[in-house]
């Protein structure tokens, strides 16, 4: 889990750098959110289970196994990216075998199709749960309330994951909603709701397994929400300075789940100087190499601009 | 006169009008303490404070919806969604309900809304980011909708938009925002919606387009009247209703007619075009009439090389004209 967090931070930060320097595109950051990502994915099947996305999911995705030769290929906009094709922004698309479906940009439409996948997995007599993430802000929109509801009128095997990280871009989160917490709203779908440290991977692991546990034995959805920081402005185009304070930053940064995890595991003499030192060069070197990859790599061809409009 | 650019021109109407009318209002996500995402509100909370500058949630349906309740109380919002591939929710409340609060209570109501967003692509916005949703509002009765394509019309369409008594969709397209400079008088003015602007005067054949397709189309037209085709460039500015008046007397005189629009071509502003000429100037044309519109695609590809498959260029639009010109 270690490894997949660090892989995931060293990429994000890569591409961060490559935007700043005019060679990617578009980048909304998942630094800050690693533990939550991460450890979702490791409680559940991957390959079995569905995993509906956002655009910050980047972890989900590293966790998931999507590589960061494919990944950088989508922030470079590069043919052969497996989600789009490059079709769309950098992480946007679908890999169904990994059972990831990140369709679009527009905040909270992943849902009510995530409840509809769950839907279909219960008629289909799969065992299958849906895990589906989304922001804060996501969880204003009517699509979050009839998602929630529907899961549960129906008992549907659906994981609401709410990556709290208190900003919907500028918008801090007592202009969002009136309640402190987004989980005090299963009470009224009448389904379990649980607030949790989201930058620590023990407790998320932990209560995802037993809401998946939960799911599969047809007793219906839970909403989990991981209270987790966001490190970075909105997207490479925002401005943080504009509605954040330095301070405010500074101490969002001490929760740092990637520092959390490396802590403890030193603790627990489970890694040791040398071996962070040995995961790292590795993880820098597949990035390095990724990145060089997507620099050599084509844009798509346009040739296929017209292909997929209909079967 | 002072030159500006586009979103400034948007910036500075919305300005002036709460600045002289106490019932407009602003409400849309990130226009406050951030100014907007692209900073059309920059500065507006700290001199209109929290109450008329409203930092919503994430609830497209519910900008809309509560715009209308104001409105309908007589208050004059201005309800922004932060980019207009976000704005299907609010079909339900602006096609379903605003444009037949009036029709539905025998005139008593009425919804003086202004529903602004940033529309178009040609900017790496990818599926998500690039959309033309204009032809979907003009397909509906009760609606005005109205596209500028220079800070000059910008400015003093939106202000007549805010002043108007129905429900307006007001489309900036994105592009034009930073792009598009041009003079606008230090005095007080207004542009009226529902007239058209003859952008250059020609004889041989009628171009009619609107948003950044204008700033296009004049260069193509300019290319021609080089070589002695003379084209008359149209820009509709408002898609609701269009000026049928400037583009019939205009096709009557040309007896050609081409039309350029970003969206996709099928059942678009274009169509409807035609359909106003092929009913009304049968008989003045001396070509089939032309329509140059965005491909068949679902949504505007991200990558460089598929965006461009997707948006007309200048030399699209000349070779269009050189082959009418021919006709
Ligand atoms: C329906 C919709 N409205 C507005 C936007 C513009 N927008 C993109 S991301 C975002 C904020 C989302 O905040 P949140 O759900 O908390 O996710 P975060 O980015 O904080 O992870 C907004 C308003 C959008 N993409 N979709
Ligand atoms: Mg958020």
């Amino acid at each position: 889990m270690y490894t997949t967090m660090v892989k995931s931070r060293l990429l994000d930060q890569r591409v961060w750098q490559l935007n700043r320097q005019g060679r990617a595109a578009l980048v909304a950051s998942s630094q800050g959110h690693e533990a939550l990502q991460v450890a979702s994915v490791y409680a559940l099947r991957k390959g079995e289970d569905l995993f509906y996305t956002y655009y910050r999911d980047l972890a989900v995705m590293v966790a998931l196994g999507v590589t960061p030769r494919e990944i950088i290929l989508g922030y470079m906009a590069k043919s052969g990216e497996p989600m789009s094709g490059s079709r769309q922004f950098p992480t946007q698309g679908a890999i169904p075998d990994l059972g990831l479906v990140n369709l679009s940009n527009v905040v909270a439409t992943q849902l009510p199709q995530a409840v509809g996948a769950a839907l279909a997995c219960v008629q289909q007599q799969s065992d299958a749960v849906v895990a589906v993430y989304f922001g804060d802000g996501a969880s204003s929109t009517g699509d979050c309330h009839e998602a929630m509801n529907f899961a549960s009128v129906h008992k549907l095997p659906v994981l609401f994951i709410c990556e709290n990280n208190g900003y919907a871009i500028s918008v801090p989160l007592e202009k969002q909603m009136a309640v402190k917490n987004v989980s005090v709203r299963a009470v009224s779908y009448n389904m379990p709701g649980f607030t949790i440290d989201g930058t620590n991977v023990s407790e998320v692991f932990k209560v995802v397994s037993a809401a998946a546990k939960r799911a599969r034995k047809g007793e219906g959805p839970t909403l989990i929400e991981g209270i987790v920081e966001r490190y970075l402005p909105h997207t490479g185009d925002d401005d943080d300075k504009r509605y954040r304070s330095e301070d405010e930053l500074a101490k969002a940064k001490e929760k740092d789940p990637v520092q959390i995890l490396k802590q403890r595991l030193k603790r627990e003499d489970i890694l040791t100087d040398a071996i962070d030192l040995e995961i790292h060069d590795l993880v820098k070197a597949s990035i390095d190499d990724a990145t060089e990859y997507g620099e050599s790599a084509p844009y798509p061809d346009p040739e296929g601009f017209y292909d997929h409009v209909y079967s | 006169m002072q030159e500006i650019n586009l979103i400034e021109a948007v910036r500075q109407a919305m300005y002036e009008e709460m600045d002289r009318d106490q019932s407009v209002f602003i409400l849309g996500e990130d226009i406050g303490v951030r100014g907007g995402v692209f900073l059309a509100t920059d500065g507006f909370l700290e001199v209109f404070g929290a109450k008329r500058v409203i930092d919503t949630p994430i609830s497209e349906s519910a900008i809309a919806g509560v715009a209308l309740g104001a409105a309908m109380r007589g208050m004059r919002p201005i309800a922004e969604i932060e980019f207009a591939d976000f704005i299907w929710p609010v079909f339900n409340q602006i096609l379903g309900e605003a444009a037949r609060l009036r029709y539905g209570t025998e005139g008593k109501l009425q919804a003086p809304l202004v529903l602004r967003a940033p529309y178009g692509g040609g900017i790496r916005g990818g599926l998500y980011h690039s959309q033309s949703p204009e032809a979907y509002f003009a397909h509906t009765p009760g609606l005005k909708v109205v596209a500028p394509a220079t800070p000059f019309d910008a400015k003093g369409l939106l202000k007549t938009a805010i002043r108007d008594d129905d429900p307006v969709i007001f489309l900036e397209h994105k592009k034009t925002y930073r792009l598009v400079k041009g003079n606008i008088p230090e005095e007080e003015y207004t542009v009226p919606i529902g007239k058209a602007d003859v952008k250059l005067q020609g004889t041989d054949i009628t171009l009619i387009t609107y948003g950044l397709m204008l700033h296009h189309c004049v260069e193509a037209a300019r290319s021609l009247k080089k070589g002695n085709v003379d084209v008359e460039v149209i820009d509709l500015r408002t898609l609701r209703p269009i000026d049928q008046d400037t583009v019939i007397g205009s096709v009557m005189k040309t007896g050609k007619a081409l039309i350029v629009h970003e969206d996709t071509l099928a059942l678009g502003i274009g169509a409807e075009i035609s359909a106003i000429l092929a009913e009304n100037v049968f008989d003045s044309l001396d070509a089939p009439i032309r329509r140059l519109a965005g491909p068949e695609v679902p949504a505007m590809p991200f990558s460089p090389t598929l965006e461009s498959q997707f948006m007309i260029t200048t030399s699209d639009i000349i070779e269009a004209l050189k082959e009418l010109s021919e006709y």
